[in-house]
């Protein structure tokens, strides 16, 4: 028989390629993306579509200058997105999509790359934002308001003036705050839809959002109130769950969630920002090399359980 | 029913079993064979007979002195046609013998041993002469296997129906048709190696092959013997994977199974065993499942040494374009260029379509972490490769290259299509070489 094709086995591969698992991710927000519109209004719309081309012609420009192949795979939409998501909703269209461009040319591309960045691109814009233009990231609205009446986010009333939000606002997201995080039930729903898909580890967002709610509870503080206020569900979901900038091991996913959760408990109760998410999976991310080169799965056939080797153990 | 047992990680690929339900069939007898002299873990044979010699089916045509090796048979009767090299069904180059059939498939047996009055000497002995080597796949000289080093105390024996490669039926269907013989092989390794309790570990997509070797359990009336369900999961069938399910017992890394008091065998070389010390006769055909791509999937009871292609014939031939011939399942068989003889490890022939034959493109590696959440040994598989791929081997060991099994489940499932197991057999090979 002529021409018969010789390659290594296996011989068959499974059906999940990088671009059903990014639109998957695209589908899961938008449960997060509509309540953000319905909330804030048809101009979030703009926000986003500004972040999504700008992060596409920033990914196109960034790769040929780099000599290689523009794929759509759809990484770059789930960072314009997140990006989008994670700002106010009245920030300008402009510092939007610049903050994208930021994003993907500085904290992706520069490093090679899908695969190959070590912070999660979408908080590295947003980050760059709140470092360039801290009054326009910190301007918030009223949801259901239409003019830029500026408000206060439910962890601002709490962090100045120990104002508390109902629970069930904030659970159903008609609070003011980023686009895309006020709802804790349409950003669960999504991560719920990816957890089933088995796209996501549970274990990152549960031992995350777990830490936050324990050490609240335990420093006296409303446990339930510090988990469903600000981007913990998002960045929890979404963001602390990127492969490419998290540990690749499950023990190692549960060492990120907890180390992330410190940190925003550490923000939250002393530092001067209200919120703590970003800064505290940023922080993780340039842990994560570390955790994956200690922290390793159970070999078949090696006796001890030991989750922390060093380099040289046999 | 059975409580099913598992383990962890591994896959669900799609069993494609297509002719789990077809009765093994006798293949045609073939033209001519081409016996390759080194078909199992070990030394090559040397021919014990010269090009115009006229041989009987069984007739030991070649053998050799080493101690870890088998001989091997002619599978038809008729005349020694020509000795040269061959190319094997997993890609080594061999000596082969080929065999010119005279159409009358006249037998030699061995003569008959009663394994009740025997000792475990002659059994071994008669093992060894019949050629038999293990026909899971890996080869290894039964013999062997079955006499572990002084000290080593075997208490467990467990027969591998687990049968999880996609593709293969041969062993569901001898389970089926002839639990018996299998049960009755599995006394004689029992009593070889003295082991007092016996396993049977079968995946659970074979009820009926449960149900007949549970029958068959009873009726021989062996309290040592027990059947064991096993969930359909690849690799099920891993030999320390089946232990681990089974007695749950590691075999620790570098070392054998008979460090941990367990043998495996797999169920077709327990029946082989039967056939040789009840009935004579040595190895020289076995079942061979025909699948995929063809017109008429079989499972065919074929002498060694035929053609692939003979047997591609036989079922129909192929379905359009062939794109690819394994030989052994969907995801370790190796895929060949020619044709090439049915050796005894020969378990399936799979034609793959020009289609599903197209090799995916590969792209970076996400970090997704699925190929480490499936690695049923708890390696990380895209560090392997990608150690392996720049040639820091070293650092493979620190990763425990050497434990990998090669079961491909990370390559199955990597959504960025890197050919991981590829990566980290040549890390392997490289290491191996490097250590002389």
């Amino acid at each position: 028989m002529p021409g018969l094709i010789v390659s290594p086995a296996p011989h068959i591969r499974s059906d999940v390629s990088i671009e059903k698992i990014m639109y998957s991710v695209i589908i899961a927000l938008i449960p997060a993306t509509a309540c953000g519109v319905y909330f804030f209004g048809a101009h979030v719309i703009s926000i986003i579509v500004a972040c999504i081309l700008s992060a596409l012609c920033a990914e196109y420009v960034a790769l040929r200058l780099m000599g290689k192949q523009f794929v759509m795979d759809g990484s770059a939409i789930i960072t314009g997105l997140l990006l989008a998501l994670c700002l106010p909703p009245r920030i300008p269209l402009w510092m939007a999509a610049l903050g994208a461009a930021f994003a993907i040319a500085f904290a992706k591309c520069a490093f090679g790359g899908l695969g190959h960045n070590i912070f999660n691109p979408a908080l590295v814009g947003r980050i760059f934002l709140l470092a360039s233009w801290p009054v326009a990231m910190t301007t918030w609205i009223m949801p259901f308001t239409y003019d830029a009446v500026t408000t206060a986010t439910p962890l601002d009333l709490w962090k100045m003036q120990q104002i508390a939000t109902p629970h069930l606002n904030l659970a159903l997201g008609n609070v003011s705050g980023c686009i895309g995080e006020t709802s804790a039930v349409a950003i669960l729903i999504g991560g719920v839809f990816l957890i089933a898909k088995r796209y996501i580890d549970w274990r990152t967002p549960l031992s995350y959002i777990a830490t936050v709610g324990i050490l609240m509870l335990l420093l006296g503080q409303d446990p339930v109130f510090h988990i469903l206020a600000g981007g913990l569900f998002l960045g929890a979901f979404f963001m602390a769950t990127d492969y490419v900038t998290t540990p690749i091991t499950r023990e190692g996913r549960i060492i990120f969630g907890i180390g992330a959760g410190l940190i925003v408990v550490v923000i939250r109760l002393i530092g001067g920002y209200p919120e703590g998410v970003a800064f505290s999976i940023l922080l993780m991310n340039a842990f994560t090399p570390l955790i994956d080169r200690h922290v390793k799965p159970r070999v078949y056939g090696v006796k001890r359980k030991k989750i922390f080797t060093s380099p040289g153990d046999k | 029913m059975l409580k099913s047992r598992s383990f962890r990680a591994g896959i669900h690929p799609p069993g494609s079993k297509i002719t789990a339900g077809r009765p093994i069939e006798r293949a045609k007898l073939p033209p001519f064979v081409t016996i390759l002299l080194h078909q199992h873990v070990g030394a090559p044979c040397k021919p014990l007979v010269r090009e115009g010699d006229e041989v009987k089916t069984g007739q030991k045509i070649g053998d050799s002195d080493s101690l870890v090796s088998a001989p091997v048979h002619a599978s038809i009767s008729g005349v020694v046609k020509e000795i040269s090299t061959q190319l094997s069904p997993i890609g080594r180059e061999v000596q082969g013998i080929r065999i010119e059939s005279d159409g009358r498939d006249e037998w030699v047996r061995m003569e008959e041993i009663n394994p009740g009055n025997a000792s475990k000497r002659e059994i071994i002995a008669r093992i060894r002469e019949a050629g038999i080597v293990g026909l899971g796949g890996a080869a290894f000289p039964t013999s062997v296997k079955l006499s572990p080093p002084e000290g080593k105390e075997i208490d467990t024996v467990i027969l591998n129906g687990a049968e999880c490669e996609p593709g293969i039926t041969a062993d569901h269907r001898l389970m089926v048709e002839q639990p018996d013989k299998i049960l009755k092989g599995m006394a004689i390794i029992m009593k070889v190696v003295e082991a007092d309790r016996g396993f049977i570990g079968i995946e659970d997509n074979k009820r009926d092959a449960i149900e007949r070797v549970s029958e068959a359990v009873e009726r021989e009336a062996d309290k040592r013997i027990k059947v064991i369900a096993l969930k359909t999961k690849y690799p099920q069938g891993e030999a320390g994977i089946l232990i681990k399910t089974v007695v749950n017992r590691e075999t620790p890394a570098g070392s054998h199974s008979y460090d941990i008091g367990v043998i495996v065998h797999n169920v077709s070389t327990a029946k082989a065993i039967h056939d040789a010390v009840y009935d004579g006769i040595p190895l020289v055909e076995r079942v061979v499942t025909v699948t995929g791509d063809v017109r008429a999937p079989k499972n065919l009871v074929t002498r060694i040494g035929t053609s692939f292609y003979k047997l591609i014939e036989e079922c129909g031939g192929v379905k359009g374009d062939a794109g690819k011939i394994l030989s052994g399942g969907l995801m370790q068989g190796i895929a060949g260029y020619q044709d090439v003889p049915v050796i005894k490890s020969t378990g399936c022939i799979i034609v793959l379509s020009r289609e599903k034959s197209k090799l995916p493109e590969e792209r970076a590696c996400l970090r997704c972490g699925t190929c480490v959440e499936v690695c049923p040994i708890g390696l990380i598989p895209t560090i392997l490769g990608k150690l392996a791929a720049e040639g820091r081997f070293e650092e493979c060991m620190e990763y425990h290259i050497q434990d990998c099994m090669g079961c491909g489940c990370c390559t199955y499932v990597c959504p960025s299509k890197i050919p991981l197991t590829q990566l980290i057999d040549y890390g392997k090979a490289e290491l191996k070489k490097r250590a002389g």
